[in-house]
């Protein structure tokens, strides 16, 4: 009987935290290898729309952004509220764009200068007289490859107000 | 001299480290959701000679500045779009040359002809908004690849594949190259079959 009375006398022995380590050292890799860094600040509202019939976008390096919405709430007392496009970092005017799309262009690298497509990130509430400016941009530098970057989701959600 | 052990290094405040770098990680990532809807604009040049396209091979649809819609001059709900627009494609109407043997449509001889020379016609006006444009082109590509799965099963029933699933695959880097040359002339069979032809219109200021 002591000797069983012994045993229970004991500490609870602390939990080793040896591994704790090796544990968030995985979940950092994982988040670094998932991590796509942001290269531009986002200075436009930007929702977008949902739709289900979507392909996916590919290599990230043959593809230039173009970002158009309402100024966010920090820029609104400054750029007011009317829907504009946003360039890299800064605000941009329709007559912009073509400049742009050239500039990008002539960055990448000679065999991907044909295959680049223009990813159209815009804010769902936008009118589209702004969108079809900037298709016509597009057009006038024959960058025609254009893609409707989307939400995944159902197109009812987009007849919500 | 004696030799002396090297202490020990502390590796305590290792967590610490690593939980800072994991803290910044989670907060600079963003999941981006780069997945769309692919178009192409055509190109700028003028057209010397239009073709001449007969009215009953284009289908219409406009949208308003108030979101609503006109199918083939009539107001329709966004959710009948598909249909009518897999009624009108799949139609089948033509006689002679133009007949289409694998159209299951209604064969109305006022409707498209063969899918090869039906045409959707997309016209917006300035204060559409974006999100209903994109909704009226997701069900308008939804009809093309509706019919396009029904095709691309038909022909190829022991695939186990949809359209659909067929060109993901295809798109995807993963993919084999010896797989991808099975999968390509499959491919471009259905979409001759049922060419994707959206026209845009300018958009208009009034109405």
């Amino acid at each position: 009987m002591a000797k069983f009375k012994k045993k229970k006398g004991g500490e609870t022995p602390a939990i080793s935290t040896a591994s704790l380590p090796d544990i968030v050292f995985m979940l950092l890799f994982f988040f670094m290898v998932a991590t796509v860094m942001r290269d531009n600040t986002l200075m436009v509202q930007n929702t977008l729309p949902a739709a289900d019939q979507i392909q996916k976008l590919d290599k990230k390096d043959r593809v230039m952004y173009i970002y158009a919405g309402k100024p966010s709430s920090r820029y609104a007392d400054k750029y007011g509220n009317q829907a504009r496009i946003q360039l890299n970092d800064k605000f941009a005017t329709v007559g912009d764009v073509g400049a742009f799309v050239l500039a990008e262009r002539a960055s990448k690298r000679q065999e991907l200068q044909n295959v680049l497509t223009t990813a159209l990130k815009v804010d769902g509430d936008t009118n589209m007289g702004l969108i079809s400016d900037i298709k016509q941009e597009l057009r006038q530098v024959n960058a025609l490859k254009i893609n409707y970057t989307t939400r995944v989701g159902d197109y009812t959600q987009n007849m919500k107000n | 001299m004696a030799k002396r052990a090297a202490p020990e290094v502390n590796a305590g405040s290792m967590a610490d480290i690593a939980f800072l770098l994991l803290i910044f990680f989670l907060v600079t990532t963003t999941i981006e959701t780069d997945s769309g809807i692919n178009r192409k604009l055509p190109p700028t040049d003028e057209i010397v000679d239009t073709p001449i396209i007969k009215e009953r091979n284009i289908f219409t649809v406009v949208v308003n500045k108030n979101n609503q819609f006109l199918v083939e001059e009539k107001p329709l709900e966004i959710s009948e779009i598909r249909e009518q627009a897999i009624a009108f494609l799949d139609n089948g109407g033509g006689v002679g040359d133009e007949a289409c043997d694998y159209c299951q449509g209604a064969k109305d001889p006022s409707s498209s002809d063969n899918p090869e020379k039906a045409i959707i016609s997309l016209k917006n006006n300035r204060e559409t908004s974006y999100k209903v444009y994109i909704a009226v082109q997701n069900e308008l590509v939804a009809a093309y690849n509706d019919l396009r799965d029904r095709e691309f099963v038909r022909l190829n029933p022991l695939l186990g594949l949809t359209f659909v699933e067929a060109n993901k695959r295809y798109a995807d880097p993963r993919t084999t190259p010896e797989e991808k040359e099975r999968l390509k002339p499959k491919l471009a069979e259905v979409k001759l079959m049922f060419p994707q032809k959206l026209s845009e219109a300018e958009p208009s200021k009034n109405n």
